[in-house]
């Protein structure tokens, strides 16, 4: 007999350096013990970690735009940003944020309906984000306040404009989660596309919450 | 919405534990998961609000207005980790929490470090029209 068994049995393990799932302890401690950690959880920290490389990518964009808010070639300064429509743009994102959690909640029910209905409201939300932001930047472009002006304003229209094909490029990847939902059922591989996605989506809110804070609000009481 | 205990398997979240607080074994009630998602979408537009009106100068020391932006910004961040992604320290959300601390480490090293770097930079750097001069004599 083997000595971890019969520590196992004589109940001397203090550190539980020998059991598994069946001796009642949790399956996965995050320790090692206990066996490879469920493939939800792989997924989402594999996730988890290019959303970090993607904040880290924003990082640098958000360091030019403050190292450049006063390179302005003569021109104008964050006092162009109309905070109302900034305002209405943060209110859609948290919204589309929040649908989109309630979508997972329909997805860990299995309720067909529930998540259609939830990602729908989600993308009508991210869509008039979008349409605001496009809004902004034509408005800024046709005033001669365009990215090729200064280097502040390339700055901006960089990390806004990065965030806005982000959001863009979510909003794909929510249609086709519509669209996969209906024709593949809830089965696993569709349900970790899934968890991504709704990983994406509220990390895309987290760096909002850096673009309005740093880039309009800040901008504004910079001289 | 019934749910079979078996097959039930959670949504956007990163680690096991669904909701802030909660015990985290066996599925959650919809109805605590949707007061979670609530709690946060409250707490997120309150801190939302409160930075929108920190800008006007009658409520906060007009010096402070920065600082009072970053906290209020930082909070809403964690909110969000919380309440929507279900960041927690439970067992399988250490790696999580270890890789975040990470890309903190790295996000602060990228921005604070350019702030720093081009400001000492821009106030020891030669004004132009006196490095014509030097030149030009």
């Amino acid at each position: 007999m083997s000595a971890p068994t019969s520590a196992l049995r004589t109940g001397r393990d203090p550190y539980h350096l020998g059991h598994g799932p069946s001796t009642g302890a949790p399956e996965y401690t995050g320790h090692g013990a206990g066996g490879p950690a469920p493939k939800r959880i792989v997924v989402g920290y594999g996730f988890w970690i290019f959303i970090l490389s993607d904040v880290v990518l924003f990082s640098c964009f958000f360091a030019a735009y403050t190292v450049l808010i006063h390179a302005r070639n003569g021109g104008p300064g964050p006092e162009i940003f109309d905070l109302r429509n900034t305002a209405e743009e943060t209110a859609c994102l948290l919204l589309s944020s929040f649908c989109c959690g309630l979508a997972s909640l329909a997805v860990g029910r299995r309720s067909l309906l529930w998540t259609e209905v939830a990602l729908a409201v989600t993308g009508l939300f991210g869509l008039m984000f979008i349409m605001l932001e496009v809004h902004e930047f034509t408005g800024l472009v046709a005033r001669g306040d365009g990215p090729t002006h200064s280097a502040f304003l390339t700055a901006f229209f960089t990390l806004v404009g990065c965030h806005g094909v982000h959001v863009t490029a979510g909003l794909l990847w929510l249609g086709t989660m519509m669209a996969q939902f209906p024709a593949k059922g809830f089965k696993e591989s569709i349900r970790h596309r899934y968890l991504c996605f709704s990983l994406f989506w509220h990390a895309l809110d987290i760096i909002w919450i850096g673009i309005f804070t740093v880039v309009y609000l800040i901008g504004r009481t910079t001289p | 919405m019934s749910t079979n205990p078996e097959e039930f398997e959670f949504g956007s979240h990163i680690g096991e534990e669904r909701v802030a607080g909660a015990p985290p074994h066996g599925p959650p009630s919809l109805r605590a998961e949707l007061r979670g998602y609530i709690i946060g979408l409250v707490l997120a537009a309150v801190l939302t609000a409160a930075s929108f009106w920190s800008l006007d100068e009658h409520v906060i020391y007009a010096p402070g207005i920065v600082m009072a932006l970053i906290v209020l910004g930082l909070a809403q961040v964690g909110v969000h980790l919380v309440f929507f992604l279900h960041l927690t320290t439970a067992p399988d959300n250490t790696n999580n929490a270890l890789a975040l601390a990470f890309g903190v480490l790295i996000v602060s090293l990228i921005f604070f470090g350019s702030i720093w770097v081009m400001y000492h930079m821009n106030a020891n750097m030669i004004p132009t029209k006196t490095l014509m001069q030097m030149r030009g004599g």
